[in-house]
């Protein structure tokens, strides 16, 4: 693979996918910390939203340490040359949100939706293309469980509302690089050429690397990762893994290397409840093609009713469950458990 | 003199159809008139089938004929949009409005909670809130007239193939309607809604989840039993509203698992969600209806 004097720009997830594994539990303070030293580093735009995105904030998906408002505000602020954005899952969040979120100071909002669904996205895009300067992005999630030629029509209908950069979305960490190529191709195909390409993977699979770089041999030129993996599952593509590799290829991310390995090392590492990895669980995630921040639910039916959390995972993506659906689990886990006992 | 109350659907849409095939069983309502803005529509058509009156020129093809035909309820099935004009010009003509869209000019109605004060203010337009807000907020309302609730939150799951156009291009208005429903008639302090689609075949039954935060530790016994009722009251008009899961506890949290199955009058008995805002809307009109035929309310231009 020959990637050498390829340009991208690197999109870090700690903030936002890292709420996943901390149960939206990062202090202000901590975001403040790790995002200065991201800025220092070079790390050109970093996400900073409750996991599940503006207005993620409740008893579904759990309340955060602090609202988005206080994080974005205290990290807008903090920053110097990092840009900042902010994720929006309509369904979840609203325009409202949206225009709170610009009033703290992003550069770049993301519109969410499941990748079939990408025409309830319409009314934020559109409204977010019409705001001067700020770069709107749409973000077709769970992008394994449709075919390429699909794929593409949601994202022209995101690129067509005004987005002027548009995501393939691994959300469950469940796609081989073959799989990446042929979206991420097609996509470069079929989009115009000034509409950017960005590819957003997890590491449920180890495939993390590996996706990204075909992404970026396919055309994609924004990638996602976040600094030691802090993510949803087995967490994102490792971003200072990822760094290294693109320096050995001669890809341009504009980062310090070392500088970046220092803030995984000393500021993410040492925030983690628990080690971000494949194991178990996670991988089971990646293998069945389920939604990432799905594991930690899981494991606590699990522990909750006496299950594994690997049949709990097994059977949502039996079940074709899509992102947000995380009431779901303990709904299954509940069932599960009346048929063990009746059994 | 009929002795059944003449109504107009405005809406040729999924919604607006299924309307029509329940309205046709309603011993009180007997539709008259389905308004679209295609002549090409389906809805028209198949409205036209079942021998309805239709036009294609939008209420304004209506209104003309309301008074002649003596249209005293018309029910909005369009989109929020385009609702507050069209709830003026048939209330004008004397007819009250039953808006189904998320619109919410006219009072909230959530029939089994609050359908009798809704009637007795005589509103000559009452909105149905969401189809996730007909699904939960009878669940809010079965906890909090127990005890206070300080948060009310709603998850409403619902498949692709149920969503039309006017959802998606309005859904913020879906989650901000519901949750202030999930407040104003659930009755928790604060409400928060959430709706997620997923296009799986076969397509999945609407699946709500319902999450109370009491202000003191709940009375698990009651609130159970309030539930049960609950669920007992919408099942006279959904039979296919079913408790799946709970009341669970877990401190402070209640939660409530529920599947909504339609009748499968038009659109397939997944799209419980859709099923729910007609047999609502239905269900109001013909307290309106009851009304009207008693002579105690004469619907009356404003």
């Amino acid at each position: 693979m020959n990637l050498q004097g390829k340009k991208i720009q690197v999109h870090d997830m700690s903030l936002r996918d890292g709420m996943h594994p901390k149960q939206h539990q990062i202090t202000v303070q901590q975001m403040v910390e790790i995002a200065v030293a991201m800025d220092e580093a070079g790390i050109p735009l970093i996400e900073v939203t409750h996991g599940d995105g503006l207005g993620g904030a409740s008893v579904n998906y759990g309340f955060p340490a602090a609202s988005d408002q206080e994080y974005l505000t205290a990290v807008c602020k903090a920053v110097k040359k990092t840009r900042v954005s902010a994720l929006l899952l309509p369904g979840i969040g609203t325009v409202d949100h949206l225009k709170m979120a610009v009033d703290c100071g992003i550069s770049t909002i993301r519109v969410a939706t499941h990748c079939t669904e990408a025409d309830v996205s319409e009314q934020h895009i559109s409204m977010a293309s019409q705001i001067s300067g700020l770069d709107t992005v749409g973000f077709l999630m769970m992008a394994h469980m449709i075919p390429a030629e699909e794929l593409v029509v949601q994202l022209k209908l995101m690129e067509s509302y005004g987005a002027n950069c548009v995501y393939i979305t691994d959300s469950a960490g469940y796609m081989l690089p073959d799989d990446v190529t042929s979206r991420v191709a097609l996509a470069r195909k079929e989009l115009k050429p000034e509409t950017e390409l960005g590819f957003h993977g997890h590491h449920n699979l180890g495939m993390g690397i590996a996706n990204s770089l075909a992404a970026v041999e396919a055309g994609a030129t924004r990638i996602d990762g976040s600094l030691a993996g802090l993510g949803a599952g087995a967490g994102n593509t490792p971003l200072e893994v990822f760094l290294a590799v693109c320096d050995r290829m001669g890809v341009e991310t504009g980062v310090d290397l070392f500088k970046a390995m220092d803030v995984a090392e000393d500021l993410i590492v040492p925030l983690m409840d628990h080690m971000v990895r494949v194991d178990r669980d996670s991988l089971t995630l990646g293998w069945a093609g389920v939604y990432s921040s799905f594991l930690l639910f899981a494991k606590r039916s699990a522990a909750k009713y006496g299950l594994s959390a690997r049949d709990i995972l097994v059977e949502l993506g039996r079940r074709r469950t899509v992102g947000g659906q995380e009431d779901m689990i303990e709904d299954l886990a509940m069932d599960m458990a009346r048929a063990r006992d009746s059994a | 003199m009929s002795n059944k109350i003449r109504a107009a659907i405005i809406g040729p849409g999924n919604i607006g159809t299924d309307l029509l095939m329940k309205a046709m069983r309603s011993d009180v309502i007997e539709p008259v008139w389905m308004v679209g803005v295609d002549p090409e529509s389906p809805g028209l058509a198949r409205a036209r089938d079942m021998g309805i009156k239709t036009t294609c020129e939008g209420v304004d093809g209506l209104v003309p004929h309301m008074r002649e035909d003596n249209i005293q309820i018309c029910f909005d099935a369009t989109s929020a949009y385009v609702h507050a004009d069209n709830s003026r010009k048939v209330n004008a003509e004397g007819a009250v409005m039953i808006d189904l869209t998320p619109a919410a000019i006219g009072p909230f109605c959530v029939p089994p909670v609050n359908l009798k004060n809704a009637v007795a203010e005589r509103a000559m337009n009452v909105n149905m809130v969401t189809c996730g807000g007909q699904a939960t907020i009878p669940m809010v309302a079965a906890v909090s007239r127990v005890q206070a609730v300080s948060y009310g939150e709603i998850v409403a799951t619902v498949s692709s193939r149920s969503v039309g156009p006017g959802t998606r291009k309005n859904i913020d208005e879906f989650t901000r309607t519901t949750a202030k429903g999930v407040e104003l008639i659930g009755g928790a302090q604060q409400g928060k809604a959430i709706i997620i689609i997923n296009p799986a075949e076969p397509p999945l039954i609407m699946r709500d989840t319902i999450h109370c935060l009491t202000v003191d530790e709940p009375d698990q016994e009651a609130i159970t039993r309030s539930v049960h009722e609950m669920v007992a009251e919408v099942q006279k008009y959904v039979p296919g509203y079913t408790l799946k899961n709970g009341p669970t506890f877990d401190g402070k949290r209640v939660s409530i698992y529920m599947e909504v199955a339609g009748l499968g009058d038009f659109l397939p008995r997944y799209a419980g969600n859709l099923d729910i805002m007609t047999a609502a809307g239905l269900r109001t009109a013909e307290m309106y209806a009851e009304e009207i035929l008693a002579g105690r309310f004469v619907p009356t231009a404003a």
